[in-house]
């Protein structure tokens, strides 16, 4: 049994696409990671497998249950973080986590006051009175007090600030070695590549990749930006080259020495070698 | 009922807003009426006269210089606009609500189903308008017996029967309206309330356009018709009812089905 199997699943809204001819698998336990830009369909599978949007053609299982026909009961297996957290604006943050317990029928006290704990949120506070952090922080705790056996978690660390972005993961961690499956969309590939187990990488609707995150990772590719140039330098592994005026810039995949070595001798004004964002790889490593 | 208590507390504060408004006002038309009853005399018979304006309001048929007259009148206006227009807001928003504040994402998240959500979603609005009317109720009486009136109490109770059935199938039928909606949904309220209270104008102005009495709630809750027959209009109940079940209806099947964006 999967935690999560979709076969041929297709959404359109109107002929607008959505995604199409989906074939993912996920093995419970995983830790899998959900990537891809933009628009690319991530939260269209998600919102699609959790019922809030059905499919136009095709067909999906959580874990052993048909989304459409045991949309309720599987519900209750699951902890979802949507990726805008919005509340009713003018109830109290402890009152949304106790009535999303209710909703599913469960006394949650002790796990929630633990997560509120360590998030640091402030549970007296009114949802309109949050931050975009805090309100993901009560999204949180609302997937993850009622220990569900499958996280689907969509963009989730957006706002959030890097000390409670660590310490979001290091509870799924833990939730993992629980046995329970993460399901975790995202276009920040670090993160992605730092937690998820195996991963895939959809674009345009599709499914374009999917394995294990070191086989996805193999772009070490780097974005360099060289200013007093006007000519790309000779190396290989260039890609996407790109000149204006007096500045070059590549992108590069290839040993780091040859590039260093090369640009030691250059009469350059200004070097940048960083990540190249997420949109970069997929446009020249998954297309 | 999780849902029934949190939908409660969610409209509160307009419910207690409305109730206090209508309440007051009607309150005040009440006790104004020992003033107003010494210059009736003469004002019955100038509405009488006044054709068209006076049968747009059924003040043709009524008499004013009477306590139920009055009342009838002052009553439908009153009671049956502001209770309209509580019954159209809370209907027409009970489900855009959730998409509009995006809680629809949060809410059909957990393992509750749509049906179930419909079903408690109902039952609260109900429950509202129930409040509302024993509130209003209890006003309307509590003025009239300060004023020392005694009106029919068979007239009197079916008037108010006739306005709580209205409010219902005004909500009925803009939570039939919410389902299609995901924004901006007040205005449509607003605009069905005041669509249902000019047809009935329209239909008592001219015999032509009485089919319209079928259409709008309004046309049971005609306080001249109830006075004088001391019984409601059991063909404009009946199409009342057929368009509370249509709302509805509309409202399960459509929602069952709706993507929620």
């Amino acid at each position: 049994m999967y935690a999560v199997k979709t076969t041929s699943l297709t959404k359109y809204y109107g002929k607008a696409r959505g995604i199409i001819d989906m074939n993912l698998t996920v093995e419970q336990g995983d830790f899998f990671g959900f990537i891809g830009p933009n628009g690319a369909g991530k939260s269209t599978t998600i919102r699609t497998l959790l019922g809030l949007i059905s499919p136009t053609s095709g067909s999906a299982e959580i874990l052993g249950m048909d989304i459409l026909r045991q949309r309720d009961a599987l519900l209750s297996h699951i902890g979802y973080m949507p990726s805008e957290a919005s509340f009713y604006p003018n109830m109290r943050v402890k009152d949304v986590i106790r009535f999303s317990a209710d909703l599913r029928r469960r006394d949650c006290r002790m796990e929630s006051k633990i997560l509120c704990e360590r998030l640091a949120l402030d549970t007296n506070k009114k949802i309109r009175e949050l931050s975009l952090g805090n309100r993901k922080k009560v999204s949180i705790v609302c997937a993850l007090q009622h220990m569900p056996a499958l996280y689907i978690l969509d963009e989730p660390t957006s706002g959030l600030d890097p000390l409670m972005q660590r310490e979001f993961f290091t509870i799924l961690e833990e939730r993992s070695a629980g046995g329970s499956t993460i399901f975790l969309s995202s276009h920040v590939l670090s993160e992605i590549q730092k937690h998820c187990r195996h991963a895939a990488i959809i674009r345009g609707g599709r499914l374009l990749a999917t394995g294990s995150t070191k086989q996805l990772g193999h772009t070490d590719a780097k974005r360099v930006r060289l200013r007093g140039l006007s000519e790309p330098p000779a190396l290989e592994h260039m890609k996407d080259i790109q000149t204006d005026g007096d500045s070059v810039s590549f992108l590069y995949d290839g040993n780091l020495n040859p590039l260093l070595q090369t640009l030691a001798v250059l009469p350059l004004t200004d070097v940048s070698i960083s990540e190249p964002d997420l949109e970069e790889i997929f446009l020249h490593y998954y297309t | 009922m999780t849902l029934v208590k949190h939908e409660l507390k969610q409209g509160k504060p307009a419910l207690l807003i409305w109730t206090a408004v209508i309440a007051f006002m009607l309150a005040v038309c009440i006790l104004i009426y020992p003033e107003m009853e010494t210059q009736m005399n003469g004002v019955s018979a100038m509405f009488a006269e006044m054709g068209s304006f006076s049968a747009a309001f059924g003040m043709d048929r009524l008499n004013f210089g009477e306590f139920m007259g009055f009342f009838g009148v002052e009553c439908g206006n009153v009671l049956g606009l502001g209770g309209a227009f509580f019954a159209a807001l809370t209907g027409i928003s009970i489900l855009a609500k959730e998409e509009k504040e995006q809680t629809a994402e949060f809410l059909l998240t957990h393992p509750v189903s749509r049906k179930q959500i419909l079903i408690q979603k109902l039952i609260s609005m109900l429950l509202q308008i129930v409040i509302l009317n024993l509130i209003i109720i209890a006003a309307a009486i509590l003025s009239i017996y300060a004023i020392g009136e005694k009106p029919d109490v068979r007239s009197l109770s079916l008037l108010f029967l006739a306005y709580f059935l209205l409010q219902v199938e005004t909500a009925a039928v803009c939570f039939g309206i919410s389902a299609f909606l995901s924004r901006g949904s007040l205005g449509i309220g607003l605009g069905m309330a005041a669509l249902f209270y000019f047809l009935n104008i329209i239909a008592n102005l001219t015999d032509e356009a009485g089919f319209l009495k079928y259409i709008t709630p309004f046309g049971y809750t005609e306080s001249a018709d109830i006075i004088a027959d001391k019984c409601l209009n059991t063909g404009y109940l009946s199409a009342g009812l057929v368009f509370t079940v249509i709302g509805i209806g509309t409202g399960f099947f459509r929602y069952c089905k709706k993507d929620i964006l």
